[in-house]
C-alpha cells in the first residue's frame, strides 16, 4: 500500500525533490533522513535522464553530473530500499519515460514496490499514453501520479482526476522546473479549477523557490514541492546547512 | 503495446509523449492541421509558392557520366538540392509557416542540426512575415557557420545550445523547453518526420511532393516506375517525403542511415540498423541508447544525420519490412561527394551523399536498363569546410 495519503493528512504537505546521485553518489543516503528531521512530508528522488526536456538548467546540470557518476536506475532502487530503512516518509520517483520503458514497466514497478518507493511521477507521460504503466503501477500497488498545467482543459482536468493516483501534480506556470522570482498571477483560479474535477490531494510544483512562495501555494494547495532552489544549496553548501536552513523556512512558512 | 485506439501511431510507434503543457498546443495543431487539410485554398496558395518561390517541381536528373563510371544501372537524381535555400527542407518550412500563420502565431521557434532547416525556417518567416528563432547546438554552429549566417541575415535570432553533445539532438530539446515556456503565442516548427503527433504525419505530408512528383516524372521519362528509390535517413523527412507517394507500388525502397567512422566504433547515428525502441523527443520509435535507457551520443561527418532517434513511421516501415534501411559510413559518403563533383558538376550536401554512395552499390550489380532513383536532398555549399579538412585539399 501506497504511504502517499499519510503526506496529506495532518497538514500542508513540504515535498523536496533531490537528484539520486548529486553531486556525490551519497548525497541522497545522507539528505532525505535529514529531509524528514527538517519538516519534510515526502520526497521526490529524481532517477537522471540524459534528455530531461522539462527541466530547466539546474535539474539538467545535476542530472548531467549525476550521471557522470554512474547513477542508473538500478542504483536509484538501491538507494531508495536503503532509505526506507531509515525514513518513515513516503518516497516517490521523479524520471523520464525512456528509462523506465527500457527497465521494464512490470519489472520497474514490481522493484519500486519491493525497494518501498510509494509513486511515480513521469513528466513525459500524459495519461493517454499511460495506460500500460498505470496497469503495472496498480499491481505493484506504487501510485502513478500525473500532471497538469495551467493550460489543461477541464476536460483533461477530469480525466486527470480519474486516472491519477496518490496526488496530481500541478504545474504552477506553462515552462520547464527552476527557480522563479515571482508565482503566476492565475495560481489560484488553476487551483480552483482543478479542485472542481479532482478529490486527489493537490499538490504545485515548478518555479517555487521562497517561504512566501510557498505560503501563497500552500494557501489553496494541499501540498507545495521545490527541487531547483534545493538542489543549487546543495551545490554551494555540501556539509547541508544552508539546505536545511531553506527547508525549515519553508516548513514555517507552512505552518 | 495495443495501440489500435491511440492518434498518432504508427503500429506500435509514435504517440505523444510530452509534458502536460504541451498537449493542448498538440491538439489545437492536429485541428488546425485537419482543418487545412480540406481546405483547397490553403494548398493553392502553398504549390503557388512551391512553384515560384521554391522552384519546384525540381528535376529529375540522369547522372550519366555517375552511371557510365559505375557501369551498371543507370542513376536518377531528384533534384531537391534545387530548391530555394538549398535543400528540400524549404517544402516543409514554407508549408508549416503557413500554418503558423492560420493559427494566428507570431513568434515561430525551430531546431536545427546542419543548419538547412533553420535556413528554410528563417526563409519562410521572412516571406510571411513572422518572428524566428533557431536553436541550434554549438558544435553544429561551428561546424555548420556559413547556414548560422545565412540565417542571421535572413532576421532570424540563432540561439546557441551548449548541454550535453551541443548537437541536433540538444537543439531539438532546447526547442522544446521554449516552446513549453511561450506556449501561447509561439509555434513550433519541427523541421523532421519526428516528435510527438501529428508531426510525424504533418511533415510527411509537407515533404510528400518529392515522391509525386518523382513519380511523375519517372513514369513520363522512362513509361515505368523505378527499379529502386534509395534516400538517406536521419529523423527521415526527406526518405519520407520521396517513399510515401510509393509506399503502394511495387519498388524495393531503401533508407541509407549514417554509419560514422563505423557501425563497431563507439558512435554512429545508425538508429534503425543498431539501436532499439524507446521514448525520446515525444515519439516512440527506434533509438540509440545504452541499458539504462540513456540515450548514446551520436557521429556522423553529415550533421543532419547526426540523431540518435529517427522518424516513428521509418520504425514501422522496418519492423513489415516494406523499406529496407542500411548504413554507409563516412568515408563512403566523402566517396560519392567526391565523384558526383567531379563527375556531374554537382556538390551533394553530405546527408545524401550517403544515399548516393549506397545507390552506387546497387547499381553496380543491375543491368545497364535498371534505373536507381536517389533523393539528393540538399547541395552540398555548407559542407565545404568539413570536406575539403577530410579530403586534405
Amino acid at each position: 500500500m501506497s504511504r502517499i495519503p499519510e503526506a496529506f493528512g495532518r497538514r500542508k504537505a513540504l515535498i523536496p525533490y533531490v537528484t539520486v546521485g548529486y553531486p556525490r553518489p551519497e548525497t541522497a543516503l545522507e539528505l532525505v533522513p535529514r529531509l524528514e528531521e527538517w519538516g519534510a512530508d515526502m520526497v521526490e528522488l529524481g532517477i537522471p535522464f540524459s534528455d530531461p526536456l522539462a527541466d530547466g538548467a539546474t535539474i539538467q546540470e545535476a542530472s548531467f553530473m549525476a550521471l557522470g557518476q554512474g547513477t542508473t536506475p538500478a542504483r536509484c532502487l538501491e538507494v531508495a530500499a536503503r532509505l526506507r530503512e531509515r525514513v518513515s516518509l513516503p518516497l516517490v520517483f521523479m524520471t523520464y519515460y525512456n528509462p523506465v520503458l527500457s527497465y521494464g514497466l512490470e519489472g520497474f514497478c514490481r522493484e519500486a514496490a519491493r525497494a518501498g518507493v510509494d509513486g511515480l511521477i513521469i513528466p513525459d507521460l500524459p495519461h493517454e499514453e499511460g495506460v500500460e504503466l498505470e496497469a503495472a503501477g496498480e499491481r505493484h500497488g506504487v501510485d502513478l501520479v500525473y500532471l497538469l498545467s495551467p493550460n489543461s482543459s477541464a476536460e483533461r482536468m477530469q480525466a486527470v482526476g480519474r486516472h491519477s493516483r496518490g496526488f496530481i501534480y500541478l504545474v504552477s506556470l506553462t515552462g520547464v522546473t527552476g527557480a522563479r522570482r515571482e508565482l503566476p498571477p492565475e495560481l489560484e483560479s488553476f487551483v480552483g479549477r482543478v479542485r472542481q474535477s479532482a478529490t486527489l490531494p493537490l499538490a504545485v510544483g515548478f518555479g517555487i523557490s521562497t517561504p512566501e512562495q510557498t505560503a501563497r501555494a500552500a494557501e489553496v494547495a494541499d501540498g507545495v514541492i521545490v527541487g531547483s532552489r534545493l538542489i543549487q544549496l546543495i551545490r554551494e553548501d555540501d556539509g547541508y546547512a544552508a539546505a536545511g536552513e531553506f527547508i525549515r523556512g519553508l516548513r514555517r512558512a507552512l505552518g | 503495446m495495443d495501440t489500435r485506439n491511440r492518434r498518432g501511431y504508427f503500429g506500435e510507434f509514435g504517440g505523444r509523449f510530452v509534458p502536460e503543457t504541451l498537449v493542448p498546443a498538440l491538439e489545437e495543431l492536429e485541428r488546425a492541421y485537419e482543418h487545412i487539410k480540406g481546405d483547397p485554398a490553403f494548398w493553392e496558395e502553398f504549390n503557388a509558392l512551391g512553384r515560384d518561390y521554391i522552384g519546384r517541381p525540381t528535376p529529375l536528373y540522369h547522372a550519366r557520366r555517375l552511371s557510365e563510371y559505375i557501369g551498371g544501372a543507370q542513376v536518377l537524381l531528384k533534384r531537391e538540392d534545387l530548391c530555394h535555400t538549398g535543400a528540400h527542407k524549404i517544402n516543409n518550412a514554407l508549408g508549416q509557416g503557413l500554418l503558423a500563420r492560420r493559427m494566428g502565431k507570431q513568434r515561430v521557434v525551430a531546431e536545427t542540426g546542419a543548419g538547412q532547416h533553420g535556413v528554410a525556417t528563417a526563409a519562410a518567416c521572412a516571406l510571411l512575415d513572422l518572428e524566428c528563432v533557431v536553436f541550434m547546438g554549438s558544435v553544429d554552429m561551428e561546424r555548420q557557420s556559413p547556414n548560422v549566417r545565412r540565417m542571421r541575415l535572413l532576421g532570424a535570432e540563432v540561439r546557441p545550445v551548449e548541454a550535453g553533445s551541443a548537437t541536433l539532438k540538444e537543439a531539438i530539446s532546447e526547442a522544446l523547453r521554449d516552446w513549453v515556456t511561450h506556449v501561447a503565442d509561439t509555434y513550433y516548427l519541427l523541421g523532421s518526420v519526428v516528435g510527438p503527433h501529428p508531426y510525424p504525419t504533418l511533415v510527411r505530408d509537407f515533404q510528400a511532393v518529392i515522391g509525386r512528383e518523382a513519380r511523375e516524372q519517372v513514369m513520363s521519362a522512362y513509361g515505368r516506375l523505378p527499379d529502386r528509390i534509395v534516400a538517406c535517413v536521419g529523423g527521415g523527412s526527406n526518405a519520407m517525403g520521396i517513399f510515401y507517394p510509393f509506399l503502394d507500388a511495387p519498388v524495393p525502397l531503401i533508407g541509407v542511415e549514417a554509419a560514422g567512422k563505423g557501425l563497431d566504433a563507439d558512435t554512429h547515428s545508425a538508429t534503425l540498423v543498431k539501436g532499439r525502441p524507446g521514448v525520446l523527443h515525444g515519439t516512440r520509435s527506434y533509438l540509440l541508447q545504452d541499458a539504462h535507457g540513456q540515450i548514446e551520443p551520436t557521429h556522423s561527418i553529415a550533421p543532419g544525420l547526426d540523431y540518435p532517434g529517427v522518424g516513428p513511421e521509418h520504425s514501422f516501415l522496418r519492423n513489415t519490412g516494406r523499406v529496407q534501411y542500411v548504413a554507409v559510413d563516412d568515408a563512403g559518403a566523402l566517396e560519392s561527394f567526391r565523384l558526383l563533383s567531379r563527375l556531374e558538376g554537382i556538390l551533394p550536401a553530405l546527408e545524401p551523399s550517403h544515399a548516393t554512395f549506397h545507390a552506387m552499390s546497387l547499381a553496380r550489380e543491375m543491368p545497364k536498363e535498371g534505373l536507381v532513383l536517389v533523393n539528393l536532398s540538399g547541395r552540398g555549399d555548407k559542407d565545404i569546410g568539413i570536406v575539403a579538412e577530410a579530403l586534405g585539399l
